[in-house]
C-alpha cells in the first residue's frame, strides 16, 4: 500500500479503488490509448494500410508492372478502379505495392534511428564529461547541417535505392531523440534509485538499461512514431526530386514524379497518390499523439 | 548579455568549420567530378586536360585543396565557379534576392495568418472556428509540401487559370505578386499549422493567468485585454519558435523553387549539382549552414530579449 493510501485509511478517509488498485503503467497506457478515440482511428486506418500492403499480391487487381499501352492514363473505370498511368500501369495496383515501399522505409528507417538515438543519448546523458561534450557537438554540427542540401549530395554520390534511402534517413533522424534522452538521463542519473543501484554494486550498463531507460520509454515512442511520418515525407520529396528510390519501383513519391507531363490532362494521377500519402501521415500523426497523451505519467486523462 | 551574445557567435567558428570539412569530404566523394564533361570531349587532348585539372588545383590531394578553399573565405573569397567561369560570390548573390523575397513572403504570410488563426482559437476556445482550425492544421502537418504546391498548381494555374503556374514574374509590380503568391503560400503553408496551435496554446495560458482577470475585472474591453496584455506575453515563445522554424523555409525553398520553377537559390544548387560545380556547391552549402546556425543563436538572444526573468550567463 502506497503512503497515500495508508495515510487516507489512517485516517478514516474513503479510499478511491482507482489509486488504491496495483495497476501497471502498461495497463493504465493502455487504456488511456483505447480511450483516445482520434488515436484509435489513427491506428485503424493505419492497420487497414499495412495489411493492404502486406497481402498486395492479394488484393491487386494487375501486376504490380503489368503495362496495357492500349489504356494508358484512363480515367477511374471499373476496369482500373482508379485509373491507368502514362504506362498504363494499373493506379490502385501501384498504390498497394507502393505502401510496401514507402511504409517499410519509414518504419524501418525509424527503427535504426530509435536505436542510435537511444545509444547516443544514454551514453552522453549517463557518463557526461567529455563523452557528453564529443557527441553533442556532433549532434549540433548535424542540426547546423543544411539536411536537404546534404541529402541531395549524397545521393548524387551513391545511386538511389531503397536500401541506401532507409540507410540515410535512419543515419540522420535520431539528432532530436538523442537530445531527449540526454536531457532525461541528466536528471534521472541524480536520483536516489541510481545512487541505491550504484551503491549495490550495479555496473554502468545495467544501471541503464535496467533503471534508466524504462524511464524514458515515452519520449523514445512517440519520437520514433512521428519519426515514421516525418520519414516517409522525406522519402516522397526525395523521389520527387529525382534523388530517391529508382522511378521504376512502386513508391508513393514515384508516383507523383512522372506525372508532372500528364496532370494538365489527367490530374487524378497527381491527387491519388498525395491523398494516400497524406492520410497515412495523418493517422501515424493520430497514433503518436494518442502515445503522448497515454503515455505521459502527467496527465490526467 | 554582450558576453553571451559574443561567446555564442565564437562558438559558431568551430561549427562552421567543421561543416565546411564535412561538406567538402562528401564534394570529394562523388564521382565524375568537375572534368568528367571535358573528358568526353573529343577535341580535348588528354594534355590539355591535365593542364585544365592543373589549373583548377584539382590534381593535389583534397587536404591541400580544402586548405586552399579555407584560406581564401578567410579573405572572404569562396572561388570561381568552374562552369560559369565568374567568382562564386557573385553567383550566389545574384540568386539570393529572389529566393529571399520568396522566403520572407512567405514568413510574413505564415506568421500573420498564424497569429489571427491561434488567437482566434484560444479566445474562443472549443468553438466551430477552433476545431475547424485543429482540422486544418493537422491536415497541414501531414501534407508533403511538395504535393500541397503541386495540388495549388494543378487548381489556380492549371484548372481556374487564375495564377501563372511558374516562373518569376517581370512585367511590372503586379505580375510579379500574381507570380510570387502559390510559391509563397506553398512554403508558408508548412509551418502554418504548427505555429496557429502554437499561438493558441500560448494564448491559452496566459489568458487564465490572474493579471488578465484583474484587467478584465477593471472593466477593460476583452478585446483590448486579449490584444494588449495577453499577446504581449503569448509573443514570447512564439517569436523564438518562428526564429527556430526560419531555417526549416530555406530547406523549404529548394523543393518550392523547383515546382514553381523560380529561379533562386534552391535551383541553382540543382543546376550546379548537376554540373559538379562545387565552388558554387561549397558556397550554397557554406551559405546555408551560417543562416541555420546564425538563426538558433538568435532564437535564444531573442528569447533572453523578450524574457526578462532569463538570464544567460
Amino acid at each position: 500500500m502506497n503512503q497515500a493510501v495508508r495515510t487516507a485509511t489512517e485516517a478514516g478517509l474513503p479510499v478511491d479503488e482507482t489509486v488504491a488498485a496495483p495497476r501497471s503503467h502498461l495497463r493504465i497506457a493502455i487504456r488511456r490509448f483505447t480511450q483516445h478515440r482520434v488515436a484509435m482511428l489513427g491506428l485503424v486506418i493505419l492497420a487497414i494500410m499495412i495489411l493492404a500492403s502486406i497481402f498486395a499480391p492479394l488484393l491487386a487487381p494487375y501486376g504490380v508492372n503489368q503495362q496495357d499501352l492500349f489504356a494508358q492514363l484512363q480515367p477511374p473505370s471499373a476496369h482500373h478502379l482508379l485509373g491507368t498511368d502514362d504506362l498504363g500501369q494499373d493506379v490502385l495496383t501501384r498504390l498497394l505495392y507502393g505502401g510496401r515501399i514507402s511504409l517499410s522505409i519509414g518504419i524501418i528507417a525509424a527503427l535504426i534511428s530509435m536505436v542510435i538515438g537511444v545509444v547516443v543519448g544514454a551514453l552522453a546523458g549517463y557518463f557526461g564529461g567529455i563523452l557528453d561534450n564529443v557527441l553533442m557537438r556532433f549532434v549540433d554540427l548535424l542540426l547546423a547541417f543544411p539536411a536537404i542540401f546534404l541529402l541531395l549530395i549524397i545521393f548524387s554520390i551513391v545511386p538511389g535505392s531503397v536500401i541506401g534511402v532507409i540507410a540515410f534517413l535512419g543515419a540522420f533522424g535520431w539528432l532530436y531523440l538523442a537530445r531527449i534522452i540526454r536531457g532525461e538521463f541528466l536528471s534521472i542519473r541524480e536520483t536516489e534509485f541510481v545512487a541505491a543501484a550504484r551503491a549495490i554494486g550495479s555496473g554502468g550498463f545495467r544501471i541503464i538499461a535496467r533503471h534508466m531507460l524504462p524511464n524514458v520509454i515515452a519520449p523514445i515512442i512517440v519520437t520514433t512514431t512521428l519519426n515514421v511520418a516525418y520519414n516517409m515525407i522525406a522519402e516522397a520529396t526525395l523521389d520527387f526530386l529525382g534523388f530517391g528510390v529508382p522511378p521504376s519501383v512502386p513508391t508513393w513519391g514515384n508516383m507523383l514524379t512522372g506525372v508532372e507531363d500528364y496532370y494538365m490532362t489527367v490530374p487524378l494521377l497527381a491527387v491519388f497518390p498525395g491523398v494516400t500519402l497524406t492520410i497515412a501521415i495523418l493517422a501515424i500523426n493520430f497514433v503518436g499523439d494518442g502515445l503522448r497523451d497515454a503515455l505521459d505519467p502527467r496527465s490526467t486523462r | 548579455m554582450g558576453t553571451y551574445i559574443i561567446r555564442r557567435l565564437l562558438g559558431l567558428i568551430p561549427l562552421l568549420l567543421g561543416i565546411s570539412f564535412v561538406s567538402f569530404l562528401f564534394m570529394q566523394l562523388m564521382p565524375g567530378g568537375p572534368t568528367a564533361l571535358l573528358a568526353r570531349n573529343s577535341h580535348l587532348t588528354q594534355q590539355q586536360l591535365l593542364a585544365i585539372r592543373h589549373n583548377l588545383g584539382l590534381d593535389q590531394p583534397w587536404y591541400v585543396q580544402y586548405w586552399k578553399w579555407l584560406l581564401a573565405l578567410i579573405h572572404g573569397n569562396l572561388g570561381t565557379s568552374y562552369i560559369q567561369y565568374r567568382p562564386v560570390v557573385n553567383v550566389i548573390a545574384e540568386r539570393v534576392p529572389n529566393t529571399f523575397q520568396l522566403v520572407v513572403a512567405a514568413l510574413a504570410l505564415a506568421f500573420v495568418i498564424a497569429l489571427i488563426a491561434g488567437i482566434l482559437s484560444a479566445v474562443w476556445q472549443y468553438s466551430i472556428f477552433d476545431h475547424t482550425v485543429n482540422a486544418v492544421s493537422f491536415f497541414g502537418l501531414a501534407m508533403p509540401v511538395f504535393w500541397f504546391g503541386l495540388m495549388l498548381q494543378l487548381l489556380f494555374a492549371v484548372q481556374l487559370g487564375w495564377l501563372p503556374p511558374a516562373d518569376i514574374g517581370s512585367a511590372g509590380l503586379g505580375d510579379y505578386l500574381r507570380h510570387l503568391a502559390l510559391p509563397a503560400f506553398t512554403l508558408a503553408f508548412g509551418t502554418v499549422a504548427g505555429w496557429s496551435r502554437y499561438v493558441r496554446s500560448s494564448m491559452l495560458e496566459v489568458i487564465h493567468q490572474d493579471y488578465i482577470r484583474t484587467a478584465r475585472s477593471k472593466g477593460i474591453r476583452k478585446a483590448a485585454v486579449v490584444l494588449r496584455h495577453a499577446l504581449k506575453n503569448a509573443l514570447i515563445p512564439f517569436v523564438t519558435v518562428v526564429m527556430l522554424d526560419t531555417p526549416l523555409y530555406l530547406t523549404g525553398a529548394v523543393v518550392t523553387e523547383t515546382i514553381f520553377d523560380w529561379p533562386g537559390m534552391g535551383r541553382l544548387f540543382f543546376d550546379s549539382l548537376s554540373s559538379r560545380d562545387y565552388p558554387v556547391l561549397m558556397g550554397l552549402l557554406i551559405f546555408g549552414a551560417v543562416i541555420i546556425v546564425l538563426f538558433q543563436v538568435l532564437a535564444d538572444i531573442t528569447y533572453a530579449f523578450l524574457d526578462p526573468r532569463i538570464r544567460y550567463s
